[in-house]
């Protein structure tokens, strides 16, 4: 009989969707787990980088021959030549390498260069200004109007919006926005190469392992084969680790120009100034509604930068999930000297969210609704229609969790403690999530041991547990009885970890594989035990009769009839419509309650519920703490995280984490995750969740400052001097 | 980070013995929780670094009926656990709102009045006045000084603790260059605002250091300190400030009252003593003084939103050193 490829029913599983520790927690707590960073090798040499000083400038020259007689160095090389153009503050000119730190810090600090200085610009956010600057270009846009023009209407386009505002109930104009921030992983970028005998093994902090090693190959001359890429554990990735990038390339070049182990990891400055960044976005939105709050006409413009190359947030986050059916949206992109933006945690919804779920509350406000109604109302226009319902319940379990009824009052019509103002927001998001072909090889042992291997990576969010729990459940076995093992280009190519595709990816392959593997043993027990095959399942540790748990063999005995070699089964990912194990697509939603002190304008966390589906959850655990993490993460860019530049030189003035404002434990609050996982969900099976929780919060953080407030503090991070000034502008 | 020479004295005189005359050439390590960033920044490159560790007459906490006498290389820590320290709850309240253990239990007194400003401009290599303060001026000033700001210097002093212990009277002795050489002065004298870049934010020679702090009995007087804090964690408040008060039938009679994270230095505020002196303490007379504290503000282009928070850490202090509630979080 063919094997079908499902998941057990609910109440018919042993581990799936339980609450499972991480597999690998305590080799992490204890230290034994080695990162990128943590690998040294006998002989190994340590390489720098010098970043330069200035954010836009032509290189005249760079010498050198100092460094490189700094006693302890063995290499110091320019990487920028006479006549190539520095673009930001960091960009890489040149490398040490050297026996120690410190005589790679003195090589670094002997290279003397001579620039010539450009016009900067970093001030995207002042659109005027960038225009002046000659920094914009168009990007595009899109109109949608229900009603089409006929022959003899000119300027239809603007007329009818013209009528639409004129018709709504409530207008509402503002400039909303989030500043750039930048990738800030615990680890820095970067690797360990070590070049022998014509083969590279490069332990790079990576969150692609599988295709890392063809990047490596090209630069060195040598195909995919005789590279390995090693990444056992990363300290954080979430999109800006995909490739070996530059200073990875440089250091395979100089481990086998050295024969010698070569580490380059970036210092934090330089780790922040190169290491990508997430693009700003900045908006003005025109919307009207109905008396109901429903959004019958949108118009925006919104801007942005990714940087010195130009890029955006693009058109279609805008407006986000809410779409009313007439609505028009430009972009513009902006050029600034600051380093091109990588994929950051859910690329441009947490943007697309802060910029226009502001404006849906702010039409709430002017209407002196409950933000809640309103979202709830708007729910006919999302985007995926047939998630309405989804969101329609989400939506009301946060807001029991919440008590949202109970404390909600009109925006800035709170009471007040002294000058201690409180209010609630909320916002809705969505993403994909769904898998990618990815494979696995699960070989089995005669004497019952279970293995499986794929060129994965555990990014910390608990890849290795996912695969663990997904096989245990399989095999009827412990999660203890799988070992799972990832990190290495040379085992079965999977996919890399964005777009939150791991869990889908791996669980697929591994799903697949296992029931293929699973069906070959349960054959062998059939003719051992003289049953039918389709009679017996895998459950307790043992091989049995699904109605008779005595007729059976144990695990162990059961793999004895494998013979003298273990099983091996190729699994393979299918993900797709057709798939009954993964699926794409995710709703959600999120409500937060702030305290707001109107003397300083300081902000603090109340509470925070998050209401997530995923389909199908694999390890309840992982799959909550992914939440909790995404709603720190989202506090960090609601209420802290920017990026800050020097708006005369360009000079990246916050790159140390000292400077990079993070919010702190205190600054956390009552976090409350609920995991929405109803029959109807649970029946799409498995989707990725690493993105989706991270989107909302900028824009329900804000709502709630606005409702605890009366006033829009416009553009995120909402710190105390954005509040102040915000504060002072209104009564002004 | 330049290699260095490390030497550790176990004597006051050893220690002068080893600093030099000539600026940057040597480094003081006491907890070293500073100076290693700045180092590994190149920001400052001794040729030697003389740790304090091991000097014992640096180490101890003497409690009498003067007062306090406390040791530069005492901890934050071991400082908030000494019993005597409990008469100075601005003292106390200063310490605790660091918020992070390890610079609580690494750091010391000295080391946290004599760390450098955390200007990113400074930070950035471009001097402690970044081109005689224009790079300030024109530049991202939200953090910045909005007092005492007239010339290049634009930074604010980093000192969380110089504001309680101003505010409590606190002397400091500072020893060398020669070995007998001792000055005993005002807390407040240690600090100054630099006027070219040979100069630094504080009075000491380079073969000078703060030995101890002298705190006086506190005698009946209360105190406390606030601090507005952006987050709950160890980064540096937006605006602090500490109030020492003496009353006589609720009426204040005394005052000190020290702004933090606003100018160069410490900011003793005599506006806002002034007053408040002879009044009583409430909501309207503490948010008096404050608006008195801040009459002689002068915000730089993008930090004017320091001058209310200066307004409220004034008011707030006020009415904690008074036992009343501020209101605040």
């Amino acid at each position: 009989m063919a094997v079908e490829y499902t998941w057990p029913d609910r109440g018919q599983t042993s581990v799936l969707g339980g609450n499972h520790d991480k597999i690998d927690g305590p080799a992490k707590c204890t230290g034994a787990a080695k990162y990128s960073y943590d690998i040294n090798p006998e002989k190994m040499l340590l390489a720098r980088v010098l970043g330069c000083p200035h954010a836009h400038c032509k290189i005249k020259s760079i010498d050198t021959s100092a460094a490189e007689k700094v006693k302890g160095v063995h290499v110091a090389r320019a990487i920028k030549k006479p006549g190539d153009v520095v673009q930001w503050q960091g960009d890489l000119i040149a490398v040490v390498v050297g026996e120690t730190e410190g005589a790679v810090a003195e090589g670094l600090s002997a290279i003397k260069a001579d620039y010539e200085l450009l016009d900067v610009f970093v001030n995207e956010e002042d659109l005027k200004a960038a225009e002046a600057a000659k920094r914009t270009d168009k990007s595009g846009g899109k109109v949608q109007l229900e009603r089409e023009p006929d022959d003899n209407d000119k300027d239809f386009e603007n007329q009818e919006f013209e009528r639409l505002f004129k018709e709504a109930a409530a207008v509402v104009e503002g400039r909303y926005g989030i500043r750039a921030i930048t990738h800030m992983c615990l680890e820095p970028h970067g690797s360990t190469c070590d070049w022998k005998d014509g083969k590279l093994v490069a332990h790079l902090s990576t969150q692609n392992v599988s295709g890392t090693a063809g990047l490596f190959a090209g630069p060195l001359g040598v195909t995919s084969d005789d590279v390995t890429v090693h990444c056992d554990y990363i300290g954080g990735g979430f999109g800006s680790k995909f490739s070996p990038d530059p200073w990875g390339i440089l250091a395979a070049k100089l481990t086998k120009e050295l024969n010698r182990p070569v580490k380059l990891m970036l210092d934090r400055d330089l780790e922040l100034k190169n290491a990508g960044s997430r693009p700003s976005g900045f908006a003005d939105v025109k919307i009207g509604a109905d008396a109901e709050g429903v959004i019958t006409v949108w118009d925006s413009h919104h801007w942005s930068t990714g940087g010195f190359a130009g890029g955006s947030v693009p058109q279609d986050v805008m407006p986000y999930v809410i779409v009313p059916p007439n609505f028009r949206r430009r972009v513009t992109n902006v050029k600034t000297n600051t380093s091109a933006a990588r994929a950051w945690r859910a690329p441009n919804h947490p943007q697309g969210s802060a910029m226009s779920q502001t404006a849906i509350d702010d039409i709430a406000a002017k209407l002196g609704l409950d933000s809640y109604d309103v979202f709830m109302r708007n729910l006919v226009n999302v985007t995926a229609k047939e998630r309405a319902g989804v969101y329609a319940e989400e939506m009301k379990i946060a807001a029991k969790l919440m008590d949202w009824k109970a404390k909600w009052h009109a925006h800035g019509k709170g009471p007040a403690k002294g000058p201690i103002v409180t209010g609630l927001g909320m916002a809705i998001h969505t993403w994909g999530g769904g898998g990618v072909p990815s494979g696995c090889l699960i070989k089995i042992h005669p004497d019952g041991g279970v293995e499986t291997f794929a060129a994965s990576q555990d990014l910390g969010t608990g890849t290795r547990t996912v695969i663990a729990v997904v096989l245990a459940e399989t095999f009827g076995l412990p999660i203890s009885a799988i070992k799972v093992n990832i990190g290495s280009s040379k085992l079965p190519a999977s996919s890399p970890s964005g777009g939150s595709i791991t869990v889908a990816s791996v669980s697929e392959s591994n799903r697949r594989g296992g029931l293929d593997a699973l069906a070959q043993i349960k054959k062998l027990v059939a003719e051992k035990l003289q049953v039918d095959a389709d009679s017996l399942v895998a459950k307790n540790g043992r091989i049995q009769d699904k109605n008779d748990a005595g007729k059976g063999l144990s695990w162990k005995e059961a793999c004895s009839l494998l013979g003298m070699n273990p099983l091996e089964v190729k699994g393979r990912g299918a993900p797709g419509p057709k798939s009954k194990l993964s699926s794409s697509g995710v709703a959600g939603v999120q409500m937060a309650e702030v305290a707001v002190d109107r003397e300083t304008g300081v902000v603090k966390m109340k509470k925070f519920v998050a209401v997530q589906d995923m389909g199908l959850v694999v390890n309840r655990k992982t799959a909550a703490s992914q939440i909790y993490g995404a709603m720190i993460m989202g506090i960090a860019g609601a209420l802290f995280e920017e990026r800050i530049m020097d708006p005369k030189t360009g000079a990246f003035l916050n790159a140390e984490v000292a400077d990079y404002r993070l919010p702190r434990l205190g600054d956390i609050g009552e976090l409350v995750v609920e995991i929405y996982e109803p029959d109807s969900e649970r029946a799409r099976g498995v989707i990725g969740l690493g993105e989706p929780p991270v989107i909302s919060p900028g824009a329900a953080i804000s709502n709630a400052v606005c409702n605890a407030l009366g006033v829009r503090v416009g553009i995120l991070p909402i710190t105390p001097k954005q509040v102040l000034e915000t504060l002072k502008a209104r009564n002004a | 980070m330049k290699a260095f020479e490390y030497a550790a004295p176990r004597s006051e005189q050893e220690v002068l013995e080893l600093l030099s005359a000539e600026r940057g050439r040597t480094e003081v390590l006491a907890g070293g929780t500073d100076l290693l960033g700045l180092m590994k920044k190149m920001i400052v490159t001794p040729e030697r670094v003389v740790s304090l560790r091991q000097v014992d007459s640096l180490q101890a906490i003497d409690a009498n009926s003067q007062g306090l006498l406390v040791g530069a290389m005492v901890t934050l820590d071991d400082l908030l656990d000494h019993p005597a320290s409990h008469a100075y709850p601005a003292l106390q309240q200063a310490i605790r709102a660091i918020g992070s253990l390890q610079l609580q239990s690494q750091g010391t007194l000295g080391g946290e009045l004599c760390q450098r400003p955390r200007c990113w401009y400074f930070r950035d290599g471009q001097g402690l006045l970044a081109h005689r303060g224009a790079a300030v001026a024109e530049g991202d000033n939200r953090y910045h000084a909005i007092f005492g700001n007239s010339g290049s210097a634009k930074f604010v002093c980093p000192s969380r603790l110089a504001p309680a212990l101003i505010a409590l009277g606190a002397r400091v002795r500072v020893i060398g260059p020669g070995p007998e050489d001792e000055t005993i002065m005002p807390l407040e004298h240690l600090f100054r605002t630099p006027k070219d870049e040979r100069q630094r934010e504080h009075s000491l020679e380079t073969n000078q250091i703060v030995a101890q702090v002298l705190l006086p009995a506190a005698d009946g007087r209360t105190s406390a300190a606030y601090e507005v804090q952006h987050g709950s964690g160890p980064d540096y408040p937006l605006v602090a400030a500490a109030a020492s008060l003496v009353r006589h039938g609720g009426v204040v009679s005394e005052v000190r009252i020290v702004l933090g994270q606003v100018a160069p230095t410490p900011w003793l505020s005599n506006e806002a003593a002034q007053s408040i002196i002879g009044l009583r303490i409430h909501e309207e007379t503490a948010e008096a003084a404050g608006e008195a504290a801040v009459s002689v503000a002068t915000p730089l282009s993008n930090n004017e939103y320091k001058v209310q928070l200066a307004r409220v850490a004034v008011k707030r202090a006020l009415l904690l050193a008074a036992g009343l509630e501020t209101g605040g979080f």
